[in-house]
């Protein structure tokens, strides 16, 4: 199968005045059409940096990307969901989901608009929340409308930056659960960075694992486990604290 | 629907009763002093009130002079936010233009903007021109300084977000800068209205102007008619807070999302 998402040694340094900063180096990934992929490592490594490059609000020094072209008019190849909602607070949610589709860069006609946001909403459980202001809807929900702004522009991947993180567990479980549901539904891959070993063994096909500054790839674990998983189960448990450990660098007992 | 709770009505009980005392010791006051010279009564004050659509000292009504001024102001105003805004965007979106023309603007910005009477009424000649200019330039830089702000203070990652949507330049600003720094635009546009008023009032007293509530006032002054600048005093302040409260109302109209994002 083709890789959807080729990242070929993508390479960053920060650089100010007075010092270097080494975030990557050299860091290879493949992602395939509808996987599910965690990217985990040890805070401050540069997982946020890769995907932010990935959707080009940062230029890597040295590397390639290769990422499959958008089938269909009016859909990127990459879309984000940030650790914060940003939604626009001065939007309803209906337009906060459209907004993209509504750019120069999309030219997605207005039916087709009202088609893709309809769906959209029913996807993620927000029809009757759509003439509703940001404002008035609880964090999990506004976690939501900014997945369903992003997966309307039709992404090939859809990057998700500790979506989840700022949420209390039950809605977490919830949101973990839809994205599974969103790329089964629309066939989306996904690319997920997470500091959670259970939220990564939970819904991750292969977790990534980076090393500590400057990031490498260190090491990658596949999760054959059948979904719904339990987290209960000895081989989750099993595959979680294997995680953990490569996260935090400890050798296995 | 408004719903007014017991605690508005006793708000605004408590704000007139602090409004009833002060015209309470006024009347004494003037009572006492009997001399219409140094404080005029209230009822010769409310007589001029009550008769607004009447010439007053051989001149325009109050309501005329009201209307004089009203119409410099919106007009000073208008021109001030058409250029504010846009440069204040401009400075506020590119650190490039903030460079270049932050040093004047800090310089120009403390200048009252009645010494540039001189200067206006060399450019413009005396009357409603003059003073328009006047107000342009005491309207000017609120406005300006808080469209600089309100762009300043658009979260980094709105932008994000359009970008990441592959807005184009003027799609971010139009979608983004825009409508995030609207509410701070509008304190601005609220606050430089304020100015503005008090811009007219005293542009109007300086020689040649013929029309105005600030006209009316210093006529009366040199005709010893204390009553009339009393009453001039209070249309002024019943303008300004009908104003405030417009700029009040549509902001919690509009920007009822501003500190709850």
């Amino acid at each position: 199968m083709e890789p959807v998402l080729t990242l070929n040694t993508i390479t960053k340094t920060f650089r100010d005045s007075e010092q270097n900063c080494p975030a990557l180096a050299g860091v290879s990934i493949d992602a395939y059409p509808r996987e599910i992929l965690c990217i985990m490592g040890p805070s401050g490594c540069g997982k946020s940096t890769l995907l932010r490059i990935i959707d080009g609000l940062e230029q890597a020094d040295a590397g390639t990307i290769q990422i499959a072209q958008g089938t269909m008019a009016g859909s990127l190849s990459v879309a984000m969901v940030f650790q914060d909602p940003a939604l626009f607070p001065w939007l309803s949610i209906y337009e906060n989901i459209v907004y993209g589709l509504r750019l120069t860069a999309q030219k997605v006609p207005e039916d087709e608009v009202n088609e893709r946001a309809a769906a959209l909403l029913a996807l993620t459980h927000l029809d009757s929340f759509a003439h509703s202001y940001p404002h008035q809807l609880s964090g999990g929900m506004q976690q939501r409308v900014a997945v369903a702004r992003a997966l309307a522009v039709t992404p090939q991947v859809l990057l998700m930056d500790e979506p989840f993180s700022a949420l209390d567990t039950f809605t977490r479980r919830e949101l973990e659960d839809e994205v599974i549901r969103i790329r089964d539904g629309m066939k989306t891959t996904i690319i997920m960075v997470t500091h959670n070993p259970e939220e990564a063994v939970y819904i991750a096909d292969r977790i990534i694992i980076l090393s500590e500054r400057p990031a490498v790839v260190s090491e990658v674990l596949p999760v054959d486990l059948p979904h719904p998983r339990d987290p209960a189960g000895p081989e989750f448990i099993r595959i979680r604290e294997l995680v953990t450990r490569r996260v935090l660098g400890k050798p296995d007992p | 629907m408004v719903l007014i709770s017991k605690q508005d009505i006793l708000n605004y009980g408590k704000g007139l009763a602090v409004i009833v005392l002060i015209l309470l010791i006024w009347e004494v006051a003037a009572l006492v002093i009997q001399n219409n010279y140094i404080l005029p009564t209230l009822g010769a004050i409310f007589t001029v009130l009550l008769h607004p659509f009447a010439p007053v000292l051989g001149g325009e009504s109050l309501i005329a002079n009201m209307l004089q001024s009203l119409k410099e102001v919106l007009l000073g105003f208008f021109c001030a936010a058409v250029l504010a805004i846009p440069i204040g965007l401009w400075i506020g979106w590119s650190t490039e233009a903030r460079a270049y023309f932050n040093p004047v603007i800090q310089i120009l910005r403390p200048v009252p903007p009645i010494a540039w009477m001189p200067f206006a009424i060399a450019w413009f000649g005396i009357g409603i021109n003059s003073v328009v200019f006047i107000i342009i330039m005491g309207a000017f830089f609120p406005i300006l300084i808080n469209t600089v702000d309100g762009v300043q203070g658009v979260r980094r990652r709105w932008t994000e977000v359009a970008m990441m949507l592959h807005a184009t330049p003027f799609e971010q600003v139009r979608t983004v800068v825009v409508p995030g720094a609207l509410p701070v635009i509008w304190t601005g546009l609220r606050v430089s209205f304020g100015v503005a008023w008090m811009c007219v009032v005293a542009a109007e007293m300086l020689p040649g102007t013929s029309a105005g509530l600030g006209f009316l006032i210093m006529y009366a002054y040199n005709l010893g008619q204390l009553q009339v600048i009393g009453a001039g005093m209070i249309i002024i302040g019943l303008i300004g807070l009908c104003a405030d409260t417009v700029f009040r109302a549509g902001r919690s109209r509009f920007f009822s999302w501003q500190g709850r994002e």
